[in-house]
């Protein structure tokens, strides 16, 4: 046909290349239609807080920790892993479900040091791509294997949750969770909402210091829950992103899981070594699902291995070597064990002064909440109005939910945090 | 059934009166002030009962175990293998003349004044991931002075190496572009059609490889992409195809170019071994620049998994190149919300120690220099193979061992072939016909050359 004549004859042309007339030709863009996309609620803060001159400038949006002079911090025990890590080791493919001795400590730090569920191999592991891509993996898992199901998902959350369940195509609904009245735990409707939920339904959980409202389940009410879901046969799906971080010990912070892994419960787990390792940039993390055997375990894994080869193949490993390093050595350990406390007692501090302070301004609210929440974050109860306020005329930074990042709370900006709260709510 | 039925006795009935008495326990237990919690009359009068399914296990109970990864499945029966003349020639990662994995010098060195530099902090990326890295990676591809680069028409995001790079791509079409055919040559590499159905795209194929000539079946490419419908997208490999090693001719490429562009079909390249082809980064990427010269559209996935060996660190970059700024920057922002649920950000270190290379005159040249060594390895490897064949009168033309490029030599050896291979001589291949040049050394290569005379005159 023409069309082939047409590129045999050039095929003859031996001269110098020169792009063809006309052959570029493509009027528009094949993307001109495409929408600029909403900014992230969360990332976009700190793009704004970045963008801003002003040297009074206070940023408590997005969750990763500071130290009291708003520095953000490596672990002296990261620092020493790494130097460990240089240098010595190859850049070799992990295999794809990552890291073994990472998984393995992972699942320590998760079910328990002596856990027979690990003894009896009964765990499916894989690294992941921290927090977000253990909840992913699990979601397209959820999808590809029981593609009938729900998520049910508590209100709020963090927004990034709906998004991953959405990409995977599994439908959501919602639970209740938290009550604007008390700013505390709505514990009657959402245990209304677990009873009316079908049998069997999966469940988004928490396991410690939620995101964003900072409201836990006290103990008493994790085994109430765990019992309701035991009768009504529902999975729940444990999202552990501040374990350590929340009351400054690790194996305090997995009671939820406990409680729930006690009462039998066949549980799915999503880790982070973000905050409680420093390792933001590094995205380690790890996705668990307890199985009923071995043999169950070992499919499972293999069947994780296969959603994860399409996305990127293998996990990355420089994360995953610090992680390891660290919970494999009991000195590094030790460090960690101390240094993850004390980050999350700086938290409770200011959390305790910026109370005192707003009740020392004599504001007619109560904040009671400041100090009964726990984590990083702090709902502060405020409007987004109040927040648009704050941005405005104080230049201070945080979500237009009300969320505080405590940890960008610091004994140099509390003050004037609280003074810029107090003028806004009074 | 059985084993249904085993679960039930084994969880007795003691077992459920003692959990629903505990539970009644715990609920009739005394109110504390912070929450409310339901009386024992109401539990007993409430809808609650205990399911059937409650002494049942796991949801998962009927997941059934995957098929091992073909290529990464190779390593693994490799590692099984306690012959100590075993030769691992599955998967593409560069050993040395030793048969060693390599860390390359420049990037100890980058590695090592990162984490001697006190003030670098490991902070969340942001979701594009890191902004010097991407400039710096767009102009490794597409050339410095690339007026697309200069017209600020490329948008690039740092995704976790090549296949990452794909998937994010494979996503965004599926979400914004007309077509969701994607043409992909045969053979490819394994993961390719993975990738894509999970990203959304419907993968489709076009004749590449040509098993009589070994070399390229340009009239069948030109044939099936002619064909294809209007608008669909076609996955190129920029260089050193993967499996075959078979790259078109420029004078091929740029009839590619012409066939893509007078059909409207979206150019996808995948640029896996920039530099590791011929050694020279500039010639290997000289497929992708055509494209971009005659001032069109493409997606270019990019990996540092070979050509820096960083492998496991995950390094790679996918760019979009736009018709005009403004379009590039809503792509962008679109190529945020497919990341963004996948994982939120990209992985710091690795990007950081590309950036740390590429930013550095001197970095760069050193770059260059141990980049060319271990291409010129490779092809030192193939013509050693070639001639220890010929020296054996191995019968069969094998001069496609040195007319390949890359890291890999599509043998044209069969299943039954590889199998006799694996079992009598401990060579380790994807059943493909495929070999790994780069597993090759001057102390495991007469062994090869004696197992594919064996191979091919015994089956």
């Amino acid at each position: 046909m023409a069309f082939r004549a047409m590129i045999s004859s050039h095929a003859t042309q031996q001269s110098k290349w020169v792009p063809s007339a006309g052959v570029a030709r493509q009027m528009s863009s094949w993307f001109g239609h495409v929408e600029p996309a909403a900014k992230d609620p969360i990332l976009g803060v700190t793009e704004a807080f970045l963008a801003d001159p002003s040297p009074d400038k206070v940023n408590v949006g997005v969750g990763a920790y500071r130290d009291d002079n708003g520095k953000p911090v490596v672990l002296e025990c990261v620092r020493e892993a790494e130097r460990r890590i240089a240098g010595n080791l190859n850049m070799e493919y992990l295999p794809m479900g990552g890291s073994s001795h990472m998984i393995e400590e992972s699942l320590k730090l998760a079910y328990g040091e002596d856990s027979d569920f690990i003894k009896d191999k009964r765990i499916a592991a894989v690294q992941a791509l921290s927090g977000t891509g253990a909840c992913r993996l699990f979601a397209d898992f959820q999808k590809r294997f029981l593609p009938d199901s729900q998520i049910y998902i508590p209100v709020p959350t963090w927004a990034n949750h709906h998004n991953i369940w959405r990409d995977a195509r599994v439908p959501q609904n919602t639970f209740h969770y938290y009550h604007a009245e008390t700013k505390g735990l709505d514990f009657s409707s959402l245990m209304e909402d677990i009873k009316n939920a079908p049998n069997g339904s999966f469940f988004l959980l928490h396991a410690c210091a939620h995101n964003p409202t900072g409201v836990d389940p006290s103990e008493e009410q994790w085994r109430e829950i765990s019992h309701l879901f035991k009768s009504k046969n529902h999975f729940p799906f444990f999202d552990m992103a501040y374990q350590g971080f929340a009351s400054g010990d690790p194996e305090r912070d997995a009671k939820a899981i406990r409680i729930f892994l006690d009462d039998g419960h066949l549980i799915g787990c999503a880790q982070s070594f973000a905050k409680n390792m420093g390792l933001y940039g590094q995205r380690a993390g790890c996705l668990s699902i307890l199985c009923d055997n071995e043999m169950e375990a070992v499919a499972v894994k293999s069947q994780l291995q296969q959603l994860g080869r399409p996305m990127y193949s293998n996990p990355p490993v420089h994360g995953a070597l610090i992680v390891s390093t660290i919970l494999g050595d009991p000195e590094l350990k030790k460090l960690w064990l101390q240094e993850v406390k004390g980050m999350a007692d700086r938290i409770i501090g200011m959390r305790t002064t910026l109370r005192e302070n707003l009740e020392k301004l004599g504001s007619p609210l109560s904040w009671e909440h400041i100090t009964n929440q726990i984590g990083m974050f702090c709902y502060s109860g405020m409007s987004p109005e109040q927040v648009d306020r704050l941005t405005n005329e104080y230049h201070i930074y945080m979500t237009r939910n009300g969320r505080i990042s405590m940890a960008g709370v610091t004994t140099g900006n509390v003050g004037y945090l609280a003074n810029a709260i107090h003028e806004v709510t009074k | 059934m059985d084993e249904a039925n085993m679960r039930v006795d084994r969880t007795s009935k003691s077992d459920s009166e003692r959990r629903l008495s505990t539970l009644v326990r715990h609920l009739g237990a005394s109110c504390s002030p912070s929450h409310t919690s339901i009386s024992t009359e109401q539990f007993e009068n409430s809808k609650i009962s205990l399911s059937p399914m409650a002494a049942f296990g796991s949801v998962f109970a009927n997941v059934v175990q995957a098929p091992e990864d073909p290529i990464l499945g190779v390593t693994v029966a490799y590692n099984k293998d306690l012959s100590p003349l075993k030769v691992n020639l599955g998967v593409g990662a560069y050993r040395t003349e030793e048969g060693k994995p390599l860390v390359l010098n420049v990037v100890k060195n980058a590695e090592q004044s990162l984490i001697n530099d006190p003030s670098r902090f490991k902070e969340y990326l942001p979701i594009t991931g890191l902004a010097e890295f991407n400039k710096l990676s767009a102009k490794l591809i597409f050339g410095a002075d690339s007026p697309a680069i200069q017209e600020n028409r490329v948008a690039t995001v740092q995704c976790l190496s090549g296949t990452g790079s794909l998937r994010v791509g494979g996503e965004f079409l599926a979400k914004h572009y007309h077509e969701r055919s994607i043409y992909i040559p045969v053979p490819t590499w394994g993961n390719h059609p993975k990738v894509f159905m999970m990203a959304g795209l419907k993968p489709m194929s076009y004749r590449y490889y040509d098993p009589s000539t070994r070399g390229l079946d340009f009239q069948g490419l030109v044939e099936d992409l002619s064909a294809a419908p209007e608008g669909s997208i076609v996955l190129l490999h920029a260089c050193a195809h993967n499996p075959t090693g078979v790259d078109p001719t420029p004078e091929q490429w740029e009839q590619i170019r012409q066939l893509l562009r007078a059909r409207s079909l979206l150019p996808f390249f995948d640029s896996a071994y920039q530099g590791f082809a011929s050694g020279s980064l500039d010639k290997d990427a000289h497929s992708v620049r055509l494209f971009v010269a005659d001032g069109g559209e493409l997606l270019m996935a990019q990996s540092y998994a070979k050509n820096m060996g960083l492998y496991g660190e995950r390094v790679g970059a996918l760019s979009i190149v736009c018709k005009s700024a403004d379009v590039a920057g809503k792509v962008e922002s679109q190529l945020k919300l497919v990341i963004r649920p996948m994982y939120s950000n990209p992985p710091l270190h690795g990007a950081s120690i590309v950036a740390t290379i590429l930013r550095s005159p001197e970095l760069y040249h050193e770059w260059t220099v141990e980049l060319k060594a271990m291409a010129d390895r490779i092809i030192s490897m193939r013509q050693e193979l070639f001639n220890a064949l010929q020296a054996k009168g191995t019968p069969g033309d094998w001069s496609h061992i040195i007319k390949q490029i890359g890291m890999f030599t599509f043998t044209g050896l069969n299943k039954e072939q590889v199998a006799f291979m694996t079992r009598e001589y401990h060579i380790y291949m994807t059943s493909d016909g495929r070999i790994s040049m780069a597993g090759l050394n001057s102390k495991n290569l007469p062994q090869l050359a004696d197992a594919i005379h064996a191979a091919v005159t015994t089956m």
